[in-house]
């Protein structure tokens, strides 16, 4: 027990200097540029508590549960060796976890109001609706189908570069096809979709993939799930845009 | 409070339900075998969940709503001191600092990005630094911040930054280590989440709703985007730096040594 304590006092220490810095910035905007008081120090104090122990709590739980759940999958699934099973729960993962963020929700309400103001869609709540459920699950499945090519990727070890880059290039491409108000929706995509728990888990799921596969390194191939998972939405919503 | 906490609880378990009913499906159904300590675990996951909530909940009392007020007073005219119906660039550098402020230090309190930075640093045998990785990616997003909202201000279009960004990118992955590679990629992704999000987003928001003739549906996006395209030029461009200067290390500490040699191989011809 003593242990324990110790180690959730090491890591709230830690947390405590991981948020250091957006106190610091909120405070010296507040007091000194916009030479306003600082409100209710006695609410901001408890919230601080409350941020520093969630985020301790979070970094522990994370290294007893969602890494190694993440890992003990990957290698249980490889260790199979049906690839329909491995590929199916990337999907599923990249899919499923996506579909029900909360920050791809907001953000395809606000793209289906804009495409409302654009004239592409009517100003009717059915439309606006049916618009932003079409692009919700347009991401969702960019981001099932981009775990599902970046495992296949670390099963056949081909290097990243040439799978991202050409992402890009089909990015820029797209993009001079691309209605103008989809565009900033489209590149915000990419970045709003891996979530706090999914990005930990996915992690885990390449790197212990690649660990358990003779011949990868956890380090060369067991990164970049992450980064497929922030490519291919773009050029879905990018595809979505001009289509509707 | 206590219902603030309770409400986000649920929520936070709404969000994570689809996660858990994949992992459980595939556990029961395909792979038909309980992993090593199931009951630690359980527990990992239990604390991870109790631990995001309260951290939301404590941002949500504490600085996002501070940092969004922030947000739409800095770009307000009577803080810019901007004259009606014109905009110029310079009126705004209050709005770039906090950009770039506020850009590094949600970055660094970004749980995700510390989760991805402890397995980087456990994989590669500690030769990467978590905390060093942390910094360049929360550099980057500065960069990217400032400069997204200097974008917004002079209304220059949003894809000739994106594509120019994707150009340095590909110049630096032709000369970068292959093994930072991916990890430099993946950074672009994980620094947006729980807490960069909401507070950059207000920015841009603000900042749209505050300059005339930008439309805030329209330029108010992008600032995510900013944010994931610099820091992968950042921690590539740390990697080089970090490369460089090991490899003068230890050229230094060669050269240094033959030099050792041949004073000590001269010491015992003159003897």
């Amino acid at each position: 027990m003593g242990k324990f304590v110790r180690n959730f006092l090491k890591i709230s220490i830690n947390a405590t200097r991981d948020m250091l810095p957006i106190v610091l910035v909120i405070g010296f905007f507040q007091i000194v540029v916009l030479q306003k008081p600082f409100p209710n120090l006695a609410d901001v104090a408890v919230g601080l508590v409350f941020v520093i122990i969630g985020l301790a709590l979070f970094i522990r739980g994370l290294e007893m549960g969602l890494f190694p759940i993440g890992e003990a999958m990957a290698s249980a699934l490889a260790k199979k060796g049906s690839l329909t099973a491995l590929l199916g729960f990337a999907f599923c993962l990249g899919f499923g976890t996506t579909a029900a963020e909360p920050a791809l929700i907001a953000v395809a309400d606000e793209a289906a109001s804009v495409a409302s103001l654009a004239g592409i869609i009517g100003a009717d709540k059915e439309s606006l609706d049916s618009y932003a459920f079409g692009l919700r699950f347009t991401v969702a499945l960019s981001v099932g189908f981009a775990l599902v090519l970046g495992v296949f990727r670390i099963l056949k070890g081909w290097p990243i570069q040439y799978l991202i880059i050409g992402g890009y290039g089909l990015v820029i491409i797209i993009t001079l096809f691309a209605p103008a108000e989809i565009i900033g929706i489209a590149y915000d995509s990419g970045g709003v979709t891996t979530s706090t728990i999914t990005v930990p888990l996915v992690t885990a799921l390449g790197v212990g993939l690649a660990g358990s596969i003779r011949g990868r390194n956890p380090m060369i191939d067991g990164f970049g799930l992450i980064a497929f998972a922030s490519l291919l939405p773009i050029i879905f919503v990018l595809i979505y845009g001009i289509i509707y | 409070m206590i219902d603030h906490i309770l409400s986000t609880g649920l929520s936070t378990m709404i969000d994570v339900l689809p996660i858990v009913i994949i992992l459980a499906g595939f556990q029961f159904v395909v792979i038909r075998r309980l992993p090593p300590n199931p009951k630690r675990m359980m527990f990992g996951f239990l604390y991870v969940l109790i631990g995001l909530t309260l951290f939301l909940v404590g941002l949500e009392q504490a600085l996002f709503p501070l940092g969004r007020t922030m947000a739409h007073q800095l770009t307000a005219p009577e803080f810019t001191g901007s004259v009606e119906g014109v905009v110029n660039w310079r009126d705004y550098s209050w709005v770039y600092i906090f950009g770039f402020a506020i850009g590094f230090a949600t970055t660094i309190a970004e749980p995700s990005l510390i989760a991805v930075a402890i397995k980087a640093q456990e994989i590669s045998g500690g030769s990467l630094n978590a905390l060093m990785l942390r910094l360049a990616v929360a550099f980057g997003v500065a960069v990217g911040v400032s400069l997204g909202a200097y974008r917004i201000v002079s209304g220059t279009p949003l894809p000739y930054y994106i594509m120019a960004g994707y150009v340095v990118v590909i110049i630096q992955t032709i000369w970068a280590s292959k093994s930072i590679i991916p990890l430099a990629y993946d950074s672009g992704g994980v620094t947006t989440s729980t807490v960069t999000v909401p507070v950059v987003a207000a920015l841009g928001l603000g900042l749209a709703t505050a300059i005339p003739g930008r439309s805030p549906l329209i330029d108010g996006f992008g600032l995510i985007a900013f944010a994931s395209v610099f820091p992968i030029m950042s921690v590539l461009g740390y990697a080089m730096v970090a490369e460089a200067y090991k490899n003068r290390k230890n050229r230094k500490n060669r050269t240094s040594r033959t030099e050792d040699q041949k004073r000590a191989f001269e010491e015992r011809k003159s003897s």
